[in-house]
Parts: C-alpha cells; structure tokens; sequence
C-alpha cells in the first residue's frame, strides 16, 4: 500500500520530494498495522476475515477500474476471476483426477491469467459497443451463460460438482494455505493491484481511459481509438479479477459453479458500490464492510431471533442506504466528513484573526 | 509537387506539412436523417492555410457538415479528401491524426481531469504510446507542449483544477487549447465565440489571427464582428446547401445575403 490516492500532478517544481516521502501518515500506520496483524489476530481473522477481504477487494478492484475510471459497469468481474480459478483447478491438480492435467504451477498460474484475460477482451469487445444499463445486461448475460455452462459441462468444469482439493503449490517448503503465509500472500498481491490501478491511473493509458469515461466522443475527436482503450481495460482489470480468483480458489481449496454464480457477481458489484467507486481503496473498504457482516451478522441475528440466512438483508439495507446517501460510497462519506470538517478549521482560524 | 500523398501518421510535432492541392475538399457531400436532407450537395473546397467563415441561419446545417468532416457522421453520399486523402469513411481519430483538429459549439471537455490533463490528453492523441501504462517523466516532451499550451490560452494559473469547476468563457478557452495540439493543419472551428464577454471574444480574435500561417481553419461564427475579421473567404450556407461564396466584404454588401441572413438592411 506505498501509493497515495491523490498522486501528485505533473511536474510541480516545488515538490521535489522522493516518492516515498510524499506519503501521508495514515498510509504508513495502515502499513504497519497490515505487516504486524498477525502478531495479534488469530487464525479465523488472519484467513477468513483479511484474506476473504483482500480477495473480494481484488475483484472489486478491477471492476472499480473499469467503472470508476472507464466509466464501464461490468458485471463479468467475477466470472472472468472463477475463469482463472477454474482453470487452476483443470491444468494443476485437483481431488477430480479424471478432468485435471496435473501441470507443474509454472505453467498453470500463467495459463490461468493468460485465458481469463482472453475471455475478458473477447467479452469486453463485445460490451464495449454498448453504453450504460446496456454494458450491465451484456456482461450480466455472459456471466449467466458461462455460470450454466459450468453447471452442465462435465467434460471440462466437472459440472454441478465442480473441483475440491485445489491448493497451492508448496514453494519455497511454506504451505501458502496455513493462514499466516496465506494472509501475506493475499496482502501482497492485493497492495500490488493497488498500487498497480494507482499508478495506472496517471498514465497515459489510465489518463485516457478517465478521458474516454467524460467523453468518449471528443477523446475520439483527439485521436484515440475509443474502442481499443476499452476492450484493453477489459484486459488490464482481468488481471487483477484473476489473481483474486485463484487465491479465491486456494482459499476454499474448492470451485463450483455456486462461487461464480448471479448471486456472486452481484455481491462484487455491492462491494465496489458500498466503499466507493472512484478511488481504488474503496473496493478494500467495501469488502471488508461485507465480510464483517457476512461473518458476524448471522450471531446478531440469531440474538433477535432471526434466522441467519437474513444477512442478506442487512447488505440490502446497508446497499440501499449508501446508494441513497452517499452515491460514492463509504469513501465519499469520509470525504465530505473531512472537507466540512477543514471548512469549520478555515471558518474559525477566518474568525479568530478577524 | 504532384504527390499530395500524406504519411499514414503524421505524428511530429510543431512541424507544418506542405502539400500540393487542397487542404480540404468536399465533393457533393449529402446527409440525410430518415427522409430528412441535413445537408445536400455541399461542393467545397479550402487551400492550405486559407481561413474560411461558414455562415448561414440555425438549420442551415453547418454543425452537420463539420461532423461529417470529422467523421462523427458518414455521409450518405460524396466524397471528402483532406490534403489530398480520401478519408470519407475514416473513423474519426485517424482523421485528427492526419491533422484535423475540431472545437465544439458546446464545451466538449473532460470535466472530471485537471485543465493540464486535458490538454497533456490532447496532445498524447495524435502521438505515439496512448496505451502506455508507464508514467511521464517530469521532463516528458508532451508534458512540456501540454504546458505550454495551457499558457498560450491564458489558464497556467488553473492548470491542477478539475475542469468541471472552471467559469465557462475559461472552457472555451481550453477548447481552443485542445484544437491546437499535436501539429494541426486544418481546424474546425465551432462558434468559438458564443457566451463569451466582448473582452474574451477580443481575445479569441488575437489568438485566431496570430495562429500560424500553415493552419488553415472553418469557422461557424454567429457574430459578424468576429467571423469577418478572421477570415479571407466566406461560404453561405442555406437549408443545407451552399448558396453563395465569396470574400468578406462581398458577401456584407450582398443584398441577397443581407435579406437572408443580417435578417434585411439593419446596420
């Protein structure tokens, strides 16, 4: 997490700092906070808990991208992170023998991103002529198709089934499913997606993707290929969505049908919503909002005597609030929170010299 | 001089093409909407460098014949070359490549990046590596132009706002900025001065006759004041067809342009 939100424009002479000095405290406590978790937290905190957040911040992460900076709502995210997940589970090794290859995991992870970035260029190339609630009903459709067709497939996706007894390679002699080295590894690859879509984001590519979100007309009018920068966001964010899906995959040692399924795809969407579309960091925020009521709300509930499966509601009722008071999230609210906050300081230093 | 044939990307900057023939010439264009004639049979064509006024009443379909100049629309019939190039069925971004630039009657800009993005994304559209995902470095040449840009239109001091938040006469400044990145050679230029106060359309006037002498422009121009005092030609326009041409002062003189368009002898 070694980035700010807010990087620094281009080329301020007053501000020669080196990277590392331009990032504000808060990072650097979170950082610290992150590094020493384990120190304090147990096992259920360390695997469920932050590495199902790290997870689903991943993939919201990479629909974050595509909306939050394209300006492109897909509801594929999730699906193209069960491509990558399934196709660790049919290449390496699996407790289904019958269907899996059994390959060496240099050639699997690879293979892994390299397919699920191929069905999602395909598939964005077909999304990306639309715009709008059109972009949701295409990339909703393929998530559908492709979620019953690992239901009735058993030649390749094993079907109603799936695979169980997926786990990650030993390297290095760790087992990186024990919940400490898995915590590492998910922190890890979750503060490389992040830094990667924050640095992204002042490239030229990212600069041009945030252009054609605004204005897809006049970045044409410039000289852009409007349709290009799409599909390849399509390709970028398919990275992030599939290593969120493979550690996704390690983390329940299994993949079905069920974990790429309507519901799921639509919880990614809630996850992104609920922190906060517009900066990479929401994503993170909103899953871990999700995971904290999906663990805890079911004890809540049975104290008052509902059944557990009401959690659901409760992520309805959290949804529905935010998108009617904060339309940016969890983030905007701390935004606003901060802005009126700077506002009084400004009011009252202002009456202080008056 | 017989070889008008443009390189397939001309991205250089700050460098003019001299090329023989035409800077722009449009031959029976016609659009139709449904049963409509948007435009029909609009012959027309512009030197390199010549400065050119299209007038004509609301619906004389000005604004349509400069999309179908950029692409923005296919015609339904004739053929547009630009320096030289047939590019009537080209997609919009190859033709600015090729050095057309357009401003838009409304601010078309990107409201949720900095004035210096904007103009940097510019200047990035008719070079190389837009899909670069490596930042620029501070002394990046584009980042440079883009600067330098910002300043020729007056707007160094709002360079890091969120466009969005700009006062609407300092947008159509930045539009302007927009049009003259990369090496342009022929802008389109529409109503740059509506909605601006008489001193921002001095300005706009000082910063349209001191452009370049290579770069040639069309300008839709409701206000006589601004649109005669920039250019060398005028085309009259009239229910989508072109009814008249001729140099500034003819067509102020004229009695049938007074009648049509001054709305009779008022002035």
């Amino acid at each position: 997490m070694a980035m700010t939100d807010h990087a620094p424009r281009f080329a301020n002479r007053a501000d020669q700092k080196l990277w590392f000095e331009r990032i504000p405290a808060p990072w650097w406590a979170l950082a610290v906070v992150l590094l020493f978790l384990p120190v304090v937290a147990n096992n259920f905190w360390l695997f469920q808990i932050m590495g199902w957040t790290f997870i689903l911040g991943m993939i919201g992460l990479s629909l974050m991208f595509l909306a939050g900076y394209g300006g492109m709502v897909s509801l594929l995210q999730m699906t193209v992170a069960g491509m990558a997940g399934y196709m660790v589970a049919i290449l390496g090794t699996s407790g289904t023998v019958t269907v899996s290859l059994g390959l060496a995991w240099w050639i699997v992870l690879p293979a892994a991103f390299l397919i699920a970035a191929l069905f999602a260029t395909v598939s964005g190339a077909l999304a990306v002529r639309t715009e709008g609630i059109y972009t949701i009903m295409i990339t909703l459709a393929i998530a559908a198709a492709f979620f019953y067709f690992t239901r009735q497939n058993y030649t390749i996706f094993n079907g109603y089934s799936g695979f169980n007894l997926v786990l990650p390679p030993q390297l290095f002699g760790v087992n990186w499913r024990d919940p400490v080295p898995f915590y590492y590894l998910s922190l890890a690859l979750a503060s490389l997606s992040y830094g990667a879509v924050v640095y992204v984001s002042r490239s030229p590519f990212g600069l041009a993707l945030q252009g054609v979100r605004d204005n897809p007309r006049r970045m044409a009018a410039l000289g852009f290929n409007v349709t290009a920068h799409r599909v390849a966001a399509y390709a970028l964010a398919s990275v992030f969505a599939s290593a969120g899906g493979i550690l996704l995959v390690w983390q329940n040692a299994q993949i079905a049908p069920g974990t790429i399924g309507i519901p799921a795809a639509i919880d990614v969407l809630v996850v992104a919503v609920v922190g906060g579309m517009r900066r990479p960091l929401g994503p993170f925020i909103g899953a871990f909002i999700y995971v904290m009521l999906q663990v805890f709300s079911p004890d809540i509930l049975g104290f008052f005597g509902f059944s557990a499966e009401r959690f659901k509601l409760i992520i309805g009722l959290g949804f529905l609030a935010v998108v009617l008071f904060s339309p940016d999230g969890v983030l905007g609210l701390w935004d606003r929170w901060r802005a009126r906050r700077r506002q009084q300081q400004d009011q009252q230093a202002g009456g202080g010299a008056a | 001089m017989n070889a008008p044939v443009t390189p397939p990307r001309p991205v250089a900057l700050g460098q003019s093409h001299v090329s023989a023939g035409n800077a722009l010439e449009l031959r029976g264009i016609t659009k139709m909407f449904g049963a409509l004639a948007a435009i029909s049979d609009v012959t027309l064509s512009v030197r390199p460098g010549e400065r050119r006024a299209v007038l004509g009443s609301n619906g004389a379909g000005k604004t349509t014949l400069f999309n179908c100049i950029t692409g923005d629309f296919l015609p339904t019939a004739g053929l547009i070359r630009f320096f030289g190039e047939d590019v009537t069925t080209f997609p919009p971004h190859e033709r600015i490549r090729r050095g057309l630039r357009r401003t838009y009657q409304i601010s078309s800009l990107f409201a949720g990046l900095s004035v210096i993005d904007n103009v940097y994304l510019a200047c990035r559209g008719v070079s190389r590596n837009r899909f670069s995902l490596i930042r620029p470095r501070r002394d990046d040449a584009l980042v440079h132009a883009a600067e330098t840009l910002v300043e020729a239109v007056h707007l160094s001091a709002e360079k890091d706002r969120l466009v969005g938040e700009l006062a609407y006469g300092q947008q159509r400044q930045l539009e302007i900025a927009l049009a003259l990145s990369g090496a342009p050679r022929f802008i389109l230029f529409d109503e740059p001065a509506a909605g601006l106060s008489p001193t921002e359309r001095r300005d706009l006037v000082s910063i349209l006759t001191t452009l370049p002498g290579h770069i040639g422009y069309i300008i839709i121009e409701h206000d006589m004041d601004v649109a005669l005092r920039v250019v060398e030609s005028v085309t009259m326009m009239h229910n989508g067809r072109i009814f008249k041409e001729g140099r500034p002062e003819e067509i102020e003189d004229d009695p049938e342009v007074q009648e049509l368009y001054l709305g009779g002898g008022h002035e």
